[in-house]
Order: C-alpha cells, then structure tokens, then sequence
C-alpha cells in the first residue's frame, strides 16, 4: 500500500467511524426517550 | 414507503405519542432497507447483467455479499424488534411478513417465475399504511385493508407505464417481465384495466364511512384522471408511435403524483376532521 492509499484508507475509515458513531448516539437517545414514554404510559 | 407509512399512521382513528409515531416510521424504513439489501444480495448476478443495476454496490465488488446478507438480516431483524418493543407486537408481525413476502415470495421464488411479478411485488410496497395504521389502532379493521388495496392496484399501471418508454434488460437477465413476455398490447390493455379497478378502490374508504368528503371527492376525481391518462396509452401500440411516448410518460408522471396526492388527501381529510372543519 503507498503512502497515499493509506492515507485515503485511513480518511474513509475515520468518516465510516463518525458516521457509526452518530448512528449509535442516535439510537441511544431514541431507545432512552422511547423507555420514559414507555414507562409514562 | 416511508410517506404512506406516515400517512396511515396520520390518518389512523386515535393518537400515537410522536416518539412512538417517530419509531414506528424509523422501523418501516428499516424494514424497507433491509428487505431491499436482501433482494440485492439475491439477485447481485442479476443486477451484473442489467445496466440500470451494474453499479449497485455488489455488481460493481464494492461490497462483499455475504456482508450484504448479514447486513440485510440485522436490519430486517431489528426493525421488527425495536418495532415490536417500542410500537407493538401486531404492526411487527405485519412488518415482518412484508420483509419475508418481498425478499422470499417476490424476489426468490414468484419474481424470475410470473410474468404477474410487478402485481406481486405490488403486494410488498402496499403494507406500509398498514403497517402506520395499525401502529395506531392496534388492529387490523376494513380500512388498512383498503389502503393496502390502493398501492397494490396501483403498482402495476405505475410500472408498466415506465416499462413501455424505458428500454431494459430484462429478456437478457432471464426476468419474465409483462412487456417481454407477452408483449406491448396486452401490457397496455393491463393498465387500462388495473386504473378502472383502482377507481372503485380508492373511492371505496369514503363510501365505507372511514373517510369523510375531502378524501371521497379527491380519490373520484383524481383516480378518474388516471383513468382517462391511461385511455390513449391502452388506444396505441408502441411500434405506431411518433411522439416519443408522451402519452406513456405522462401517465408514469400522472401515477406518482396520484399516489401522493390520494394519500396527502386522507390525511387531509383526517386532520381537518379533527379539528372540526368538514367533519
């Protein structure tokens, strides 16, 4: 692999990894909110 | 999907707490997703021989597809849990058997096998505002029934319009799609037929008394419109044509703002219902 190529692997890694990140930050937050309604029910 | 979904649950008798409304929409797309990744997983050689579909992510080796199978199964899976936990164990069983009807019943088996895959297949988008609906309500009554009716009379004058004037690959992958099998006429008596059934349909909630005037007036007039649309497209054959099949693309145009329109309207006619306006 050549400098440059890894650093492109290295960039699109880090993207997928914010991405995933949110995703799951997202899912957390809902999953919380879903539990209080749940329970106010 | 994700629209008719939101517009049974909007116009479904009762109230949904948002977040719950929020989760279950999140769980049709999901579900969607999921059966869609699954469909590409399955048919990836298909899609290779297609030029519309050479470059989905399989096709092109951008994805490993046993990546794609197990993404397809975990996507499916958990909309169908988070679906059953958040929202409720009736909308997740119907959820999970349009995911099982689209990626088996359509995809695997009736797809490559019936020229009638596109009216199968119609079966597969038409759950959705059931799916909204029952998420509300908690059962299934005559009105998410008729809901699931519209879509499924209404893909296939959709697609065939789109069939007529777009040139695909289909013979060349080994698909039996309508126009290849038997042809452009009966392709085209189809459409007139299916529009004239779907007119009853659509009118049908109003006349049920699940849906007030706003919804009755506007599903006559606009499934009337899509009848008459399809009159000079049923009058003419594809090899007599000179006008670059406008006729064909203004029915395909006319078919997707129908659909819009017909379910904008009974939420319409849902919200204005309840705040007293034309109750």
């Amino acid at each position: 692999m050549t400098p440059e190529e890894e650093a492109e692997f290295i960039r699109r890694r880090k993207s997928r990894n914010i991405v995933l990140g949110l995703v799951l930050g997202f899912f957390a937050v809902l999953f919380y909110a879903i539990t209080f309604v749940k329970m106010g029910a | 999907m994700i629209f008719t979904g939101l517009c049974g649950l909007l116009a479904a008798p009762g109230t949904i707490h948002p977040v719950i409304g929020f989760t279950a929409v999140l769980c049709i797309a999901l579900g969607a997703g999921g059966a869609a990744v699954l469909n590409q997983w399955w048919e990836a050689d298909i899609d290779a021989q297609m030029k519309r579909t050479a470059q989905r992510p399989l096709p092109a080796g951008r994805m490993h597809r046993d990546d794609a199978r197990d993404f397809g199964m975990f996507l499916s899976g958990t909309s169908i849990v988070v679906m059953g936990l958040a929202v409720g164990w009736l909308a997740a069983a119907i959820l999970a058997f349009s995911i099982f009807y689209y990626s088996v019943i359509y995809t695997i088996w009736l797809k490559p096998r019936t020229p009638q895959n596109i009216v199968i297949g119609g079966g597969a988008g038409a759950f959705p505002p059931m799916i909204g609906w029952v998420a509300v309500t908690g059962d299934v009554t005559l009105m998410p029934v008729l809901l699931f009716a519209i879509i499924f009379f209404w893909t296939p004058p959709h697609f065939w319009a789109l069939a007529l004037f777009v040139e695909t690959d289909y013979a060349k992958a080994g698909i039996p799609m309508m126009p290849v099998v038997h042809g452009d006429g009966p392709t085209r008596t189809q459409i007139i037929i299916y529009t004239l059934v779907l007119l009853p349909i659509a009118v049908a909630p109003w006349f049920v008394g699940g849906t007030g005037a706003i919804y009755g007036v506007s599903a006559l007039v606009l499934s009337l419109g899509f009848f008459g649309l399809a009159i000079p497209v049923s009058r003419r054959r594809s090899d007599q044509v000179t006008d670059k099949m406008k006729a064909e693309k203004r029915l395909f145009a006319y078919s997707v703002f129908y659909l819009f329109a017909l379910f904008a309207a009974l939420v319409a006619d849902r919200l204005l219902a309840s705040f007293g306006v034309f109750a």
